[in-house]
């Protein structure tokens, strides 16, 4: 393995009229890594990637691909990487192996070779029985799987995915993740983007989330997720119930602080797991301690964002709020 | 390497393939394209561009039915005011209507061109290592198929209502070419402006504005001797004129005169303005 990094990029720019949609961004990915790109409708994600992969002109900044220069030689970058955008870039007119027939000819493969390698990639996606149709008659899942498909037919060591699995169902969800990480164990390097902090904590061995353009923290989702919690259990303790008993009987159980609005009988646990909240509520009626009602809620990107950058990301999008936020945005 | 590569399940591993290494795929990338790669990734694009017709048989209609129903109507409305009678009109009408279909059908290559570059499928042959000219010429070579179906059934219309070209099979065989040439010549024009629309729509637009001078201020439809003087001056100088008048001559008279050169002159330097400006503003425009 040479040392050069997949991806290295240097106050990375691009504005759009009046607007910095990508606005500084300093990016390091490293060889074999799952890398992901984690953000709110309107951050920046997909123009940083644009960029990346040449398909937009980098404003200001600077980005390697494996050492190579994306703004002077991209024509060497678009050997090194494959692309597979947020809206499906294959052509609806034609049928999925012809559509990779064509990709694998524009790439130099001779017509054979072109058809044995879609023909593997069909079978290799679960896509067989849809080699004759025209995409226009696939399903969602079936194109992403495709467009997939269509980024890997010369296997590049470095592959972009814009989103891969929006608008998927969790089982199709399920397979592409574990594609994306057979990817991986073949030697290529990922750079993803999501808007679920549960996607980048399963796939992504680091992360960076960005917001307004700008990189607001980057770590492995481990140190993420310590900095948000995992899950929180949202208790409310009986009328007359001892609440510091209840306190004590958490803190032991879940080895945390809960955070008590003694009122309303309110009682909020973090949790490491949502299974924990099992053992607390155990121990909780082992101490015979009462409790009216009970939920968990995960965190959600809104709180990751409220914690790493201290506002809400609402306003650029809707990302998926939890009728829990109010109890959560007490135990901040 | 990581946590999460170790843990491949089963389905990771059927898809094992050889193993990818970044060192020796950076050290493969070549820098360039040479001519012989751009020439069939053209050809690719070129194919895609042929399916494409073959599924959207719609897209024929102006290349069949324009012909058919112009040169009929022409014949029978104006043939009996501009040159007396029908029959002896056709002569001067059939190579006209030749230029002018084909130049309808280049200004098509410009809305399709842009229609085509607004679906997601560009955003894939942006990202490939291929030359940036192959999807703009890729479907100019495609339209070869549509300039030759428009010149033949215009000619085929003409013998039907009773044109007997003088130049005979020959004379009209070259007539064709000559026309699809020049077709495939101005239609950089559209592509370029193709490149540089907003939209579909406006490419439209602004080809209809260049198209509708170019050929109706021409000797397609009638002599230039009853033009005033001035619109005289243009339709002279008009590469639509040269078209239409070598088109006569080869259909007709069965010689290549001077108006041939001229046309293929004036072919050749379209391309050579137009062709590298779409290239240019496809690149950085898109
Ligand atoms: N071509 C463009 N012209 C003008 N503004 C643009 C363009 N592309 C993106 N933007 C703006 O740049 C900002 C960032 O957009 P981008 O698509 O990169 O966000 P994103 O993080 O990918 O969002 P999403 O999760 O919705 O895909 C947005 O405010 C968007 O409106
Ligand atoms: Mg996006």
């Amino acid at each position: 393995m040479t040392t050069a990094a997949s991806v290295s990029a240097t106050g990375l720019v691009k504005t759009f009229g009046g607007l910095r949609a990508v606005d500084g961004i300093d990016l390091e990915v490293r060889q074999g890594e799952i890398f992901g790109v984690l953000g709110p409708n309107g951050a920046g994600k997909t123009t940083m990637l644009r960029m990346l992969a040449t398909l937009l002109p980098i404003d200001a900044g600077q980005a390697r691909v494996f050492g190579v220069d994306v703004t002077t030689e991209p024509h060497r970058v678009r050997q090194l990487v494959g692309v597979t955008g947020q809206y499906a870039s294959v052509d609806e007119d034609l049928t999925a192996t012809e559509n990779l027939w064509l990709f694998g000819r524009l790439q130099g493969l001779r017509s054979a070779d072109a058809r044995a390698t879609a023909r593997g990639l069909l079978s290799q996606f679960g896509l067989e029985e849809a080699a004759n149709r025209p995409i226009s008659q696939f399903s969602g899942g079936m194109r992403r799987r495709l467009d997939l498909a269509a980024s890997l037919i010369t296997r590049p060591p470095l592959i972009f995915l814009d989103e891969p699995t929006t608008g998927l169902d969790p089982r199709t969800r399920g397979q592409m993740w574990d594609t994306i990480r057979g990817l991986v164990a073949d030697g290529c390097t990922i750079m993803l983007t999501t808007q679920y902090l549960d996607e980048a904590d399963q796939l992504a061995d680091r992360v960076a989330v960005i917001d307004h353009g700008r990189k607001v923290a980057e770590g492995t989702p481990d140190e993420l997720k310590t900095s948000v919690g995992n899950s929180t259990l949202q208790l409310e303790l009986a009328a007359g119930v001892d609440q510091d008993l209840a306190r004590q009987v958490v803190q032991r159980v879940a080895g945390r602080e809960p955070v008590l609005t003694p009122e309303s009988g309110r009682m909020n646990v973090p949790l490491e797991t949502a299974d924990a909240a099992a053992d607390v509520l155990i121990g909780l009626r082992q101490a015979g301690v009462a409790i009216s009602a009970v939920s968990v809620a995960k965190p959600t990107l809104d709180e990751v964002f409220l914690t790493l950058t201290g506002h809400d990301a609402g306003d650029a999008g809707q990302p998926a709020r939890s009728s829990h936020d109010e109890a959560l945005l007490e135990v901040r | 390497m990581s946590a999460a590569a170790t843990e491949v399940p089963a389905r990771g591993s059927r898809v094992r393939t050889p193993a990818v290494d970044p060192a020796s795929a950076v050290a493969r990338a070549r820098p360039h394209i040479s001519p012989v790669e751009a020439i069939s990734q053209t050809f690719s694009m070129a194919w895609r561009a042929l399916k494409k017709m073959r599924r959207n048989p719609e897209q024929f209609f102006d290349v069949t039915l324009q012909p058919l129903l112009f040169t009929a109507m022409f014949a029978y409305i104006f043939g009996g005011a501009i040159s007396g009678n029908v029959k002896s009109y056709l002569p001067l009408l059939i190579p006209g209507i030749v230029a002018q279909t084909v130049l309808t059908t280049c200004m098509a290559t410009g809305v399709q061109l842009r229609e085509d570059m607004e679906k997601g499928v560009f955003d894939r042959f942006k990202a490939l290592p291929i030359a940036r000219i192959a999807p703009l010429a890729g479907p100019m070579v495609a339209d070869l198929v549509r300039y030759l179906i428009a010149a033949t059934l215009t000619f085929v219309m003409g013998v039907i209502i009773g044109y007997r070209p003088g130049g005979g099979p020959l004379g009209v065989l070259g007539a064709i070419a000559l026309a699809i040439f020049t077709g495939w010549a101005l239609a950089w024009i559209f592509t370029w402006i193709g490149t540089i629309a907003r939209n579909a729509r406006s490419v439209q637009g602004i080809s209809m504005l260049i198209l509708f001078p170019l050929t109706f201020l021409s000797n397609a439809f009638v002599p230039i001797h009853t033009l005033p003087s001035a619109l005289a001056d243009f339709v002279r100088v008009n590469p639509v004129s040269h078209l239409v008048s070598a088109a006569r001559d080869l259909a007709n008279l069965g010689v290549i005169s001077g108006e041939v050169g001229w046309t293929l002159l004036a072919g050749l330097v379209v391309i050579a303005i137009f062709a590298p400006l779409s290239v240019y503003s496809y690149r950085r425009h898109l």
